[in-house]
């Protein structure tokens, strides 16, 4: 298996045994951003931390991506093997909402209200072999 | 105080014009408004200009004349034309100048933009992976507020045929080939629930127009328009915007709510006294979201009025008579000035086939864009 390491760092826990999505909490206003921010858009206090943002939560819109974007879209695809992929905001327990790919990407499995959970997957290989990995949301329904 | 007139209005026709570039559609434009006010460039003592990929639009000089004049260059993306005529009409309203220029131009390549994450505050992940997609943001937000309000698939596709409808009586329209509801229906899917005949494509084309003290508008046209409130707004805490990795908990209304509100306010009158509008449309769903954004109906009536032909050209609310970004493409530094093109043909009487009926007096200009700013405009015969 090739190494793997994170295509940006911050976003999830990794290596875990159970990642889950990393955010900042404002420490003044309490509340949540996506990625960390070291200042609070709600209250513009500059007095933020860092804090597990969990790895649950329930789809609050979506689409499907159907054809393959341009640059700076960048994955190991070529026109050839590109699959539309599912996009969405999935609602956290803090309260905020997470935008991310989805596994899902039919409009058979996609609905509002969708129980999710989160995955680590690969985005593409790097020019020294590593594994680039970032996070998606796939369906907690039980099948 | 004294009042804003428009008393000239050019444009350069969108779409695809391989022999030209975007600054020389923008000087077309310009020498039009200029031409079409009776004066000439000269009288011109300012001018705020905006392109996304045109190039610096106080280029313009060198095509128009080196006069001297103050030329300041607005970027506002899709909000780009409606900044530039906040700042004129401040310029005028303060009584720094008398008469000046608004321009806006572009040349897009073909296909979706594709924006750069750095450009917007956000790291390269986010656009590597897949997410920076203005498209997407507009299935989302549609998708979601189907859900919440009860909008059918039927209104979507409705608004699409009313776009394309109008642009086939607007010579100036890019596309200008109406559309069955199956050619629609039929259409390869983009995003869901959005398909290639519910998004506007980016294109080319110029805008301009002249402004100046109302007071001696009558010197430059026969019927002036009045600018009677020009407002942009940008976003709040908890709005749902373009290029969000993540969303407040709490929903805030959108820019639009905020800058039409003020512009209402400034404007003395409401959403009922409006005759005529221009939406931003840069899909289906936007225009179905911004009707109720800028005060129009309720969230949900629209479903009801668009099956009864509300904002079709006969109808109480004539909305996007020119058919619109659907219909006109998305020039953007062009784009919001063509808004108020359209809606001062309208109040002067000379919209030709699409005219809406028993003279408008009361027209409402709105352009929404990333990453959430919006600017409206209202204007009065």
């Amino acid at each position: 298996m090739l190494p793997q390491e994170p295509l940006h760092p911050g976003l999830f826990s990794w290596p875990d045994s159970a990642p889950q999505l990393l955010g900042s909490r404002c420490t003044d206003c309490g509340e949540h951003a996506f990625p960390s921010q070291p200042s609070c858009r709600a209250c513009s206090s500059e007095r933020t931390e860092i804090v597990g943002l969990g790895n649950t939560g329930t789809l609050w819109t979506w689409t499907i991506q159907s054809f393959m974007p341009k640059a700076p879209y960048h994955t190991d695809e070529t026109p050839e093997t590109f699959r539309p992929y599912g996009v969405g905001y999935i609602e956290l327990a803090c309260g905020i909402k997470v935008e991310s790919r989805l596994h899902e990407n039919s409009t058979h499995t996609l609905r509002i209200g969708l129980p999710m959970k989160l995955e680590i997957v690969p985005v593409r290989e790097d020019s020294e072999g590593k594994q680039l990995m970032t996070f998606q949301f796939s369906s907690a329904e039980a099948l | 105080m004294t009042d804003v007139a428009i008393v000239g209005l050019g444009l350069h026709p969108f779409g695809r014009s391989p022999a030209l570039s975007g600054l020389e559609q923008g000087a077309i434009a310009a020498r039009a408004a200029i031409a079409d006010a009776g004066t000439n460039f000269k009288a011109m003592e300012f001018a705020f200009g905006g392109s996304q990929d045109g190039g610096n639009a106080d280029s313009l000089v060198n095509l128009l004349g080196l006069t001297g004049l103050q030329f300041t260059n607005i970027w506002n993306g899709c909000a780009t034309g409606g900044s530039s005529l906040n700042a004129a009409y401040s310029a005028i309203k303060s009584g720094q100048y008398d008469m000046g220029l608004v321009v806006g131009f572009d040349k897009h390549a073909r296909g979706a933009f594709n924006p750069q994450p750095k450009d917007w505050g956000l790291d390269d992940w986010y656009g590597e992976t897949g997410l920076m997609l203005t498209t997407q943001y507009f299935a989302m937000k549609i998708q979601r507020y189907m859900h919440d309000y009860g909008i059918s698939r039927e209104t979507l596709v409705r608004v699409a045929e009313k776009a394309f409808r109008n642009g086939s009586i607007t010579p100036t329209a890019w596309r200008q080939t109406a559309l069955t509801t199956e050619d629609i229906e039929q259409a390869p899917m983009v995003s869901e629930p959005l398909n290639k005949y519910m998004f506007c494509s980016p294109a080319e084309g110029g805008c301009a127009l002249v402004l100046c003290r109302a007071d001696i508008a009558k010197n430059y046209a026969k019927n002036p328009v009045l600018l009677k409130s020009a407002v942009v707004r940008s976003r709040h805490y908890g709005s749902f915007e373009v290029f969000s990795p993540s969303q407040a908990p709490a929903v805030a209304p959108s820019p639009t709510v905020t800058a039409s509100r003020a512009a209402f306010e400034f404007a003395g009158i409401g959403p009922e006294d409006v005759d005529v509008a221009q939406l931003q449309d840069t899909e289906v769903g936007a225009e179905i979201m911004h009707l109720a954004e800028n005060g129009f109906c309720e969230h949900g009536e629209q479903e009801q009025w668009l099956r009864e032909g509300v904002t079709e050209i006969n109808g109480r609310l004539p909305v996007n008579t020119d058919g619109g970004c659907l219909a006109n493409g998305e020039p953007v530094g062009a784009s919001g000035l063509r808004q108020v093109y359209e809606i001062c043909h309208q109040l002067r009487g000379t919209a030709g086939t699409r005219q809406v009926p028993n003279a408008p007096k009361v027209g409402y200009t709105h352009v929404y864009g990333a990453p959430g700013i919006s600017g409206v405009n209202i204007l009065t015969t």
